[in-house]
């Protein structure tokens, strides 16, 4: 049994057995999300995805350090790191490996790292994710650091979860035409090229400026004789007043830790571009609203399979695999008990 | 909604200066290989650093590897730190080299496995589900 208020009053054994509950979606895990979510919102919760090999654990233990001794007199923040490494689709073991990277945040009382694995989810992350995310967030930690399996194209989870994405890209990791593609590109807030000083990192540079530009060439005005003018190109240079927000570039080496300062800049900079323009209260808003969606149709189909006679089941199921049904009428018998619909 | 199954949390870890852990991959990958989840430390750590990281990662067990001889200094560290931070249920097992006159001072320590060069991984893997799941391992 997991004492909410020992988590709440920071102690740590009990916030790392909280994490196991909730990873395991026990009920008391369950119980326990119910009573922390009024102590959640508080935290910037910052998504860092990328393909493997990119450097994610490296510049996670890099910003982790930075929150943790700012060179600008900020008072130091607290953080939690959230990795995620792939569970074994035979075995559903997994080897997780990102606290290598991280081991010179050891003995920080402000700093909790915790691995997970995927277990079966595709996104990027795992089902319990998010709520580990609360978990932390209501422990008081004020940076969330959320680093995602080593992901492709289409591994964009993260978005839906972190107030601000940063996608790692490396020099010589595909041409422009990866670059224009939808997906993991897309979700960016900021982009980092880390690994900056080897060799291409030019093109790789050029390459994510081109897509951007693709993206937002100019601000179109309409005119009052109803042609259309174009205005000066749009603005480069992110701002956190703007309306719109353009992804910056952030070159990084993160072992050494350059332009670590830069990027923390960015990332707050895009953190008052959100409050700002009203952004975090929408994303916050989509966050909830899609993890409800999630839950509706989870506890749905759970409803559902209760009141159903294994038997019926197996009558349709065997009339599909028969093809004398399709699996769109075998659905719609399953719940309606008709077949068209 | 069903609960997922518990699946077993091992942290494989590497205390002291010597700096082979080809065997402590071996082991790492013989247990994810079994269905469990491994968090690997990496090199070099001190066992500050080892109870700390079973605390936020909440395992069941300890899998240590020590090559450098100073295992009856570090694996008992180890054991008083795990309980110096409430965490007594985490049991710990050793692999490298031990030489025999060390290995029942080391078993009265309480950890519940050692392992010398030529151990099959199967027993490692077996040993390790006795001892979170219940059963005492030696």
């Amino acid at each position: 049994m997991v004492s909410v208020q020992d988590v709440l009053a920071g102690n740590r054994l009990a916030l790392a057995r909280l994490l196991t509950e909730i990873e395991n979606e026990t009920s008391d895990g369950r119980r326990a999300l119910n009573e922390i979510f009024v102590k959640t919102g508080r935290a910037h919760l910052i998504g860092v995805t990328g393909s493997p090999g990119t450097g994610k654990s490296t510049l996670v233990n890099q910003l982790a350090h930075y929150y943790r001794k700012p060179q600008d007199g900020q008072k130091p923040q607290s953080v939690a790191v959230i990795a995620v490494d792939p569970s074994s689709p035979f075995s559903g073991g997994a080897v997780l490996g990102d606290r290598v990277r991280m081991r010179d945040l050891a003995g920080d009382p402000g700093v909790f790292i915790r691995s997970m694995a995927s277990r079966g989810s595709l996104g990027g992350l795992a089902a319990a994710t998010s709520g580990m995310v609360q978990a932390f967030d209501a422990a008081g930690y004020d940076i969330i650091l959320i680093e995602t399996v080593g992901a492709g194209q289409a591994e964009v989870d993260i978005a839906r979860l972190a107030h601000t994405t940063l996608v790692i890209e490396a020099p010589g990791m595909g041409d422009d035409i990866q670059a224009i593609k939808a997906g993991i590109l897309e979700i960016a807030d900021i982009l980092v090229i880390n690994k900056a000083d080897r060799s291409g990192v030019e093109n790789t540079e050029r390459a994510l400026k081109g897509m951007l530009s693709l993206a937002h060439p100019v601000e179109r005005v309409f005119h009052h004789h109803g042609h259309i003018e174009e205005t000066a190109p749009f603005q480069a240079e992110p701002s956190p007043d703007q309306e719109i927000w353009v992804a910056p570039i952030q070159r990084t080496i993160a072992p050494e830790g350059t332009g670590i300062t830069e990027l923390v800049d960015q990332i707050n900079q895009h953190r008052v571009y959100l409050k700002n323009s009203g952004n975090w209260q929408q994303r916050e808003m989509a966050r909830l609203q899609n993890e409800l969606n999630n839950l509706i149709q989870i506890k749905l189909t759970n409803q559902w399979r209760r009141g159903l006679s294994p038997q019926g089941y197996q009558n349709i199921l065997e009339q599909l695999v028969q093809r004398s049904i399709s699996p769109r009428e075998a659905a719609n018998l399953l719940i309606n008990g008709v077949r068209e619909k | 909604m069903s609960t997922t199954e518990r699946k077993i949390r091992v942290l494989v870890a590497k205390p002291g200066l010597d700096g082979h852990d080809r065997g402590a991959k071996v082991v790492a990958r013989a247990l994810r290989d079994a269905g469990m989840e491994v968090i690997y430390t990496g090199l070099r750590q001190t066992p500050e650093m080892i109870a700390e990281a079973a605390l936020q990662e909440d395992v069941d067990i300890v899998g240590l590897s020590i090559l450098s001889g100073a295992h009856m200094v570090l694996v008992p560290t180890i054991l008083e730190l795990l309980k110096a931070n409430g965490q007594d249920q985490v049991k710990v097992f050793v692999g490298g080299i031990i030489p025999d006159d060390d290995i029942e001072k080391l078993a009265d320590t309480g950890v519940t496995g050692i392992y010398g060069p030529g151990t099959l991984t199967d027993q490692i893997v077996s040993d390790v589900r006795k001892a979170v799941l219940g059963e005492t391992g030696i």
